[in-house]
């Protein structure tokens, strides 16, 4: 039990994928700029990397590691993702055609996420059992949520504020997100 | 041998499990969409370069079959692409026409003096702040470049007179050198369009007279010599509604400035503007291309 808070706590926010392991920075810029489709990612992508985590997790104990494969981890996690990534976008076309509108080209680009493939890595490096895996995979996808909805929050601020020409758009946008990367390095003495 | 047929088949069996899977899921959550859209998607050129503003071919595809873009919206496609695009829209690409910039100066260093002289960076933008350029009429063309850079098709450069020139060929109708430009003198034409008002000055007759011998003075002649009430005062400067313009030339060959241009270029007759001549033309446009001074 200790176990699964240290991981959760540990994924939201010591080890936050975005800010402290610096993966998945591309859909954090791209889709930040309203909170809502930034939620909308973020749920997107907890649901893949849940998925994902559970998946690859029976993949490697069940099927890679019996047959003496464990060298095509990459490839066949990889595989896994882009099977989910296309799966969700269909049921996100289907159930919300203005988020997949809103979601656009990063939707399908979840599949080269760099967050879902180094969780499904790091939870066979760290040695997970399945149950720790699940969390660790929700535990990071909801800090990936948690960071893009809150730099989403600050760039709907930034759109309202009198910025220098020079930094308008992307320069101001890097410059918070390197500022509130710097504010969650606070939590790195927690654990 | 083992080696390598083991992971293949492993491999080769999660992949088809997977297949299997969203082929099955693929008909669950089935979606009725335009059977237009794939069909535009696979005319198009398919390099997802975002030089259209939507994301990638596949949302330009969307875009079009919606109505909200033209067919001739991707820059990058050849004219056999737009036609097989407008085939499945239904559309003759000719019916949308094609638009070009066009810059509403012609007071080149010959003509409009220097009020100062400018040791800044060599930036229209930059030259601005520095209490408007140093051009004695603070409406015209600086010249520094800034909608050259501003340009991504090469259609545009500074002539040795120190004016901006579009290449009617090269324009593609971006808009990048509108937004570009400090002094916003560029507009959009229809391509056919070869009579412009190239003056931009908003100022009275007299002080566009003191700095440019080739400015609008706002003197109303053209509105007074145009027939198809296409020419309007507006701010001391003349507008062409292009809509209503036919080419007349009854207005060149009023204006006393001559800051009413004739273009003498070709125009191709798929370019040619569509007009509704009524009354006849006033003045025999073969005329007027031999007077053109040079063509732009």
């Amino acid at each position: 039990m200790k176990n699964i808070l240290i991981i959760l706590v540990s994924g939201v926010f010591v080890q936050n994928f975005i800010t402290s392991r610096f993966l998945g920075i591309c859909p954090f810029l791209g889709v930040s700029k309203k909170i809502e489709t930034a939620m909308g990612m973020g749920v997107a992508v907890t649901f893949v990397m849940a998925l994902a985590s559970a998946i690859t997790y029976v993949i490697q104990y069940a099927v890679l590691n019996p047959m003496g494969l464990a060298y095509l981890q990459t490839i066949a996690f990889i595989l896994v993702i882009a099977t989910l990534v296309q799966f969700v976008e269909m049921v996100i076309h289907k159930s919300s055609p203005g988020l997949y509108e809103a979601l656009g080209v990063y939707l399908p680009l979840i599949t080269t996420n760099c967050a879902v493939l180094g969780v499904a890595v790091l939870n066979i490096q760290e040695g997970y059992n399945f149950i720790e895996t699940l969390f660790n995979g929700v535990a990071g996808a909801l800090g990936f949520t948690l960071a893009i909805v809150m730099f989403a929050g600050i760039r709907e601020q930034l759109e309202i504020s009198d910025i220098p020409e020079s930094l308008q758009g992307f320069p101001i946008a890097l410059v918070s997100a390197g500022l509130m990367s710097v504010a969650f390095l606070g939590f790195s003495g927690m654990l | 041998m083992m080696d390598i047929l083991l992971p293949i088949l492993i491999l080769g069996g999660i992949g088809l499990l997977f297949g299997i899977g969203l082929a099955i899921a693929s008909k669950i959550f089935e979606i009725e969409q335009d059977e237009r859209i794939p069909q535009v998607r696979a005319a198009l050129p398919g390099a997802n370069c975002g030089g259209c503003g939507y994301p990638g071919c596949d949302g330009l595809a969307s875009a079009i079959v919606a109505g909200s873009a033209l067919v001739t919206a991707c820059p990058v496609a050849s004219s056999d692409m737009v036609e097989a695009i407008s085939g499945i829209m239904g559309v003759t690409a000719s019916e949308t026409e094609k638009m070009i910039a066009n810059i509403h100066c012609k007071g080149d260093c010959t003509i409009v003096e220097d009020r100062a002289t400018y040791y800044g960076i060599h930036d229209c933008k930059e030259a601005v702040i520095a209490n408007g350029g140093t051009k004695a009429c603070r409406y015209g063309c600086l010249g520094m470049g800034t909608c050259v850079r501003a340009c991504q098709f090469d259609a545009l450069t500074i002539n040795v007179n120190g004016l901006a020139e579009v290449d009617v060929d090269k324009c593609t109708a971006c808009g990048q050198c509108i937004d570009a430009c400090p002094k916003g003198i560029i507009s959009l034409a229809p391509y056919g369009q070869v009579i412009h008002v190239d003056c931009s000055s908003n100022a009275k007759g007299k002080q566009v007279r003191s700095v440019c011998s080739v400015g609008c003075i706002a003197c109303r002649a053209c509105v007074r010599a145009c027939e198809y009430d296409a020419i309007e005062m507006v701010d001391n400067l003349a507008v062409i509604d292009y809509d209503k313009c036919v080419q007349c030339g009854a207005c060149v060959e009023k204006c006393p400035t001559k800051a009413i241009t004739f273009e003498g270029r070709e125009i191709p007759e798929e370019h040619k503007r569509k007009t509704d001549l009524e009354k006849p033309i006033a003045v025999d446009l073969s005329e007027l291309e031999e007077k053109a001074p040079v063509s732009k």
